[in-house]
């Protein structure tokens, strides 16, 4: 019977299948940080009960830490003290931690590909929703709560309920300029902020197996802002040719036996899915929201919406409780919008890919004469410290800084502000991060999500900015 | 974890859709390294007007005095959406909420209340907006019987589904953890047929 990729990767992790009981699937990795995860190490410790995989678990310090200094006190007491807890559990517990200054030191789900601990096929888990990123390489990666980080921790698996299935074929060829946070914002914008709760995602088309592998953790890494438990693409030669030589991934006659399982990882021919949506690549512009939920997004030649555009009340109600909380009129064209703070950062955009974007964005003004705009302040964050640096000795680093973009340390920062990198009451930020909730990213701020082009361009403008018919590919 | 039977309380009416686990516990409250200490932060952008807490907002319908003692909390769809934060949960439990009752929940957020004793119970449209009008008018206190699957007031009573082993690890208070650890043969099993470079 011809199958999904989801079903495939489900089927060979099926550990216990007892009937009456919730399936319980292996865990092959587990990526942990500082914020969920001290009360399951507490829990472990209260039952006696030991750490079944030291080696299969990995620790990083990403959501606490400050930007501004590589120092574990640098972002105030609380945040010290959850840091220290996991560096005293991890040696406790036998788990390697990739802590403040260590060169493989980054946000959680940019470390784990870079270094080739995310492989096809595995099952990946870590206590942040945005864990659904590693389903770029085709592993199932989802997040899950602290009670399942103990669970993890104690049994190397986890009790699951099948999800259902739902494929999304992006066809043909996004436009110049687009890029992969514009095509999943104009999905979650069809699909709305709930729309794929229950499903898994299997994105394919044209236009997903052109993207390099940055491009797909982007798409993936939202599959939660639309409700879905994991987003998969299947592993293909750009996988595979961005896994090789990594340190974690495997070796010689491994890599070989590796690669050979991992090519079968794709959903057959005529497999069935529970639900599918096709959009075309030529029809996505680059994307703005406006709203306080991700699926609240509009192209960036538009205008603000009306809630009597919306039929659904539920759908009504959200826009003018959105359009309060925004400080948005209907009918106000986007790129009217004026912004104060840009953030160019996030588990969604701080790769080296969306650096060399939002670079090359600065760059093309910085030709011109013009920088950041005298009363927007701007922070790009990058993802890692290999980030960093690969961004340094491409002279990406430079760009920014003389442009008057400050040049931070690597953490999750402004995307959910739990170190100092906040909002202040009334900012409006054009931000390359994943969600626009209320008060995200400080207490009465406003956030826009976009891509990282766009916000470069948002910080230099001080509004969001329609780069179609700018000529930036030809600033090189 | 503590059994959970049946319970019978005060519902509150929350009348916001896609309620994000932001809201619930907003981040500067998840610096701590214990389980306690949250439910005096659940809702607080919204439940107070300062960022310290001190100033309840009156227009929030928590802080309306017929919903004091509220333990069955009403939500629309989407609830709990976003981070995967088990402290949002943590919170709305220490608030006083044994029983969450919306028509749709986000994934984490649903194991998350299992994994923690609160009941997570889903009901179609109609019956929601039946329970906003009950009980916006009026205080209305609702049983939820998780032995029968029965959501019951006076003479209006809705049925709902929870997965079997679900409801089994509610109504018993299980060691979800425990349990898998008689399993650890099988999971020895797994292993030991896995390739040496997985």
């Amino acid at each position: 019977m011809a199958t999904t990729l989801y079903e495939k990767l489900w089927q060979r992790h099926v550990v216990d299948d007892t009937p009456g009981e919730t399936p319980l699937l292996y865990v092959d990795r587990h990526l942990i940080h500082e914020v969920t995860s001290p009360q399951a190490f507490a829990n472990l410790r209260f039952h006696g009960r030991a750490l079944r995989r030291p080696d299969k678990t990995i620790a990083v310090m990403d959501h606490n830490i400050s930007t501004r200094q590589a120092d574990i006190a640098a972002a105030g007491a609380a945040a010290e003290n959850q840091l220290r807890t996991l560096e005293k559990n991890c040696e406790e517990f036998g788990i390697k931690l990739f802590g403040i200054g260590h060169k493989n030191q980054g946000i959680v789900h940019v470390m784990g590909p870079e270094l080739g601990i995310t492989q096809p096929g595995q099952i990946i888990v870590c206590g942040d929703s945005h864990t659904a990123t590693h389903g770029a390489f085709g592993a199932l990666a989802f997040g899950i709560g602290t009670s399942e980080v103990e669970h993890v921790f104690a049994t190397q698996t986890l009790r699951q309920t099948k999800a259902k299935t739902m494929r999304i074929e992006v066809r043909g060829e996004v436009g110049v300029g687009i890029s992969a946070k514009d095509i999943i914002l104009a999905i979650i914008g069809k699909t709305g902020s709930a729309g794929a709760t229950g499903y898994v995602v299997e994105y394919c088309g044209d236009a997903i197996t052109a993207l390099s592998m940055e491009e797909r953790m982007t798409i993936c890494n939202m599959s939660i802002e639309f409700g879905a438990k994991a987003g998969l693409i299947a592993p293909d030669k750009t996988t595979f040719d961005y896994l090789q030589h990594k340190e974690y991934a495997p070796k010689l006659s491994d890599w070989d036996a590796a690669v050979a399982d991992w090519k079968t990882l794709k959903s057959d021919e005529g497999a069935e899915f529970d639900a599918e949506l096709v959009l075309e690549g030529s029809e996505i512009k680059a994307q703005v929201t406006w709203g306080t939920t991700p699926g609240q997004v509009t192209s960036v030649d538009a205008t603000v919406p009306a809630p009597e555009q919306f039929s659904d009340p539920v759908e009504k109600d959200s826009c003018a409780k959105a359009l309060n909380y925004m400080g948005l009129t209907s009918g106000t064209k986007i790129t009217d919008i004026d912004i104060n703070k840009v953030f160019i950062g996030s588990c969604t955009n701080s790769r080296i890919e969306d650096l060399r974007a939002a670079a090359k964005v600065v760059a093309y003004f910085s030709k011109q004469g013009k920088n950041v705009a005298s009363n927007v302040d701007a922070i790009v964050v990058p993802g890692s410290y290999r980030v960093r640096k690969q961004a340094e000795q491409e002279g990406l680093a430079k760009i920014f800084s003389d442009a008057g973009f400050e040049w931070r340390l690597p953490g999750c920062s402004m995307c959910l502000g739990m170190n100092d990198d906040k909002l202040a009451e009334g900012d409006r930020c054009a931000s390359t991060s994943n969600r626009n909730f209320e008060g995200r990213q400080g207490r009465g701020s406003r956030t826009h999500l976009v891509s990282p082009e766009m916000a470069a361009a948002a910080a230099i403008e001080g509004r969001f900015v329609d780069l179609s018919s700018e000529n930036i590919n030809e600033a090189h | 974890m503590d059994k959970f039977e049946s319970h019978t309380g005060l519902v509150v009416p929350l009348d916001v859709a896609n309620v994000d686990t932001d809201q619930i516990i907003p981040k500067q409250f998840l610096q701590k390294t214990e389980r306690v200490g949250f439910g005096q932060h659940a809702f607080h952008d919204w439940r107070y007007l300062d960022g310290e807490g001190t100033q309840p907002n009156p227009d929030f319908v928590l802080n309306a005095p017929q919903y004091q003692g509220a333990s069955i909390l009403l939500a629309r769809e989407n609830f709990g959406c976003g981070s995967s934060r088990e402290h949002a949960p943590w919170a709305l439990q220490e608030y006083g909420f044994k029983v969450i009752i919306a028509p749709s929940f986000a994934d984490i957020f649903y194991a998350n209340c299992i994994n923690i004793g609160t009941v997570p119970v889903q009901l179609s449209h109609e019956e929601i907006n039946e329970l906003f009008a009950l009980a916006k008018d009026t205080e209305t206190s609702l049983t939820v019987d998780l032995l029968n699957n029965k959501v019951s007031f006076q003479e209006k009573c809705y049925t709902f589904s929870l997965d079997k082993f679900h409801q089994y690890c509610l109504e018993n208070g299980v060691d979800c953890v425990g349990w898998t650890l008689k399993k650890l043969d099988v999971i020895e099993g797994y292993e030991a047929k896995l390739a040496n470079w997985q």
